[in-house]
């Protein structure tokens, strides 16, 4: 077995993570794989894109024109976004969840490049799930100590505290893997649209790029920052 | 009793075909938040980014155990786990 997947003919579908590089670390084969290249080359935009809009930054004119317009346009739209759901905790998280956004954005709509998302690797998301769940957990304990954790725990009755742990422990996984489903499915059908189709498919699967890459991107990005933003605030507030 | 591998991944296939049918749950949960949306936009015009992103917000996470039910799918299709 292990041949062809849905047709016998459908050799050319490939929307798996390859291998490109193999290497030894403490008796462990490991791998680089397209995941890694695909990170780097959006990681390397992210960093141009910053230097250049520092640059545009340190020199920047009293009425912004040109490069300084769109990195202010962008800092904007973020801390709108940001200080809209956190409120006066805005000022502590910007940061980490500006970067976010522009990371996991840009991931999800390197399909339209050629690439394979990284989003579309578990690996990803689910560190992306950890962080957020490491900065909720430091957060509950931060602001409402000890006490207020259990108390948090016991909500009901005490009897109920497995079932809030399990709910705690669902958050991270259950983030990653909605970002993670949503973008994998739509590499899986733009790749059998492309493999099955063949020579069909010229020009008119724009259409479903622009859904399944920059429509179904944008709104898993936003919805993942917001819950990610969402969940601090209840972690804080108590 | 033995298997033949190709049965097993005939079953995988059917199994897959079945797990997908948990998209009709998230199809009316959304169905539904939008056509409320779609109200309260009617009703108070002014608030309609407001609602909008709410309405997306609930959409997504409703989306989700649809989502799982796809994952099982590409599990029992591509990873196949239970054949030999």
């Amino acid at each position: 077995m292990g041949a062809g997947i849905l047709l016998s003919g459908a050799d050319d579908i490939d929307f798996m993570v390859h291998g490109v590089f193999q290497y030894e670390l403490f008796g462990q084969k490991l791998w680089i794989t397209t995941t890694h290249v695909c990170l780097f080359i959006v990681i390397l935009m992210i960093c141009i894109f910053c230097l250049c809009a520092n640059r545009a930054i340190k020199h920047a004119t009293e009425v912004p024109g040109g490069f300084q317009n769109v990195a202010e346009l962008i800092v904007e739209m973020l801390d709108k976004m940001i200080g809209g759901v956190m409120g006066k905790n805005a000022a502590a998280f910007a940061n980490y969840i500006g970067i976010l956004f522009i990371f996991i954005l840009l991931s999800n709509i390197s399909g339209l490049f050629g690439l394979r998302p990284p989003t579309a690797d578990y690996g990803v998301t689910l560190a992306l799930g950890l962080i957020t769940f490491t900065l909720i957990t430091f957060n509950k304990f931060k602001y409402q100590k000890v006490k207020g954790v259990i108390k948090g725990l016991c909500d009901p009755w005490p009897i109920w505290a497995p079932i809030n742990v399990i709910g705690d422990i669902a958050v991270p996984i259950s983030l990653s893997l909605r970002l993670f489903a949503n973008v994998l499915s739509g590499t899986v059908m733009m790749a059998l649209i492309y493999g099955l189709l063949g020579f069909i498919a010229t020009a008119w699967p724009a259409a479903l790029h622009v859904y399944f890459d920059l429509f179904s991107g944008a709104i898993q990005t936003y919805v993942f920052c917001m819950l990610t933003m969402t969940y601090i605030n209840n972690a804080i507030e108590g | 009793m033995e298997f033949n591998s190709n049965f097993i991944l005939g079953c995988s296939a059917i199994g897959a075909g079945l797990a997908v049918i948990a998209g009709i749950g998230p199809g009316v949960g959304q169905g539904i938040a939008a056509g409320h949306a779609a109200a309260a936009v009617g009703r108070n015009p002014g608030a309609k980014s407001d609602v909008t992103s709410t309405m997306l917000l609930g959409q997504a996470v409703a989306e989700t155990t649809g989502l799982y039910g796809l994952l099982v799918a590409m599990l029992l299709l591509f990873v196949k786990p239970l054949v030999p």
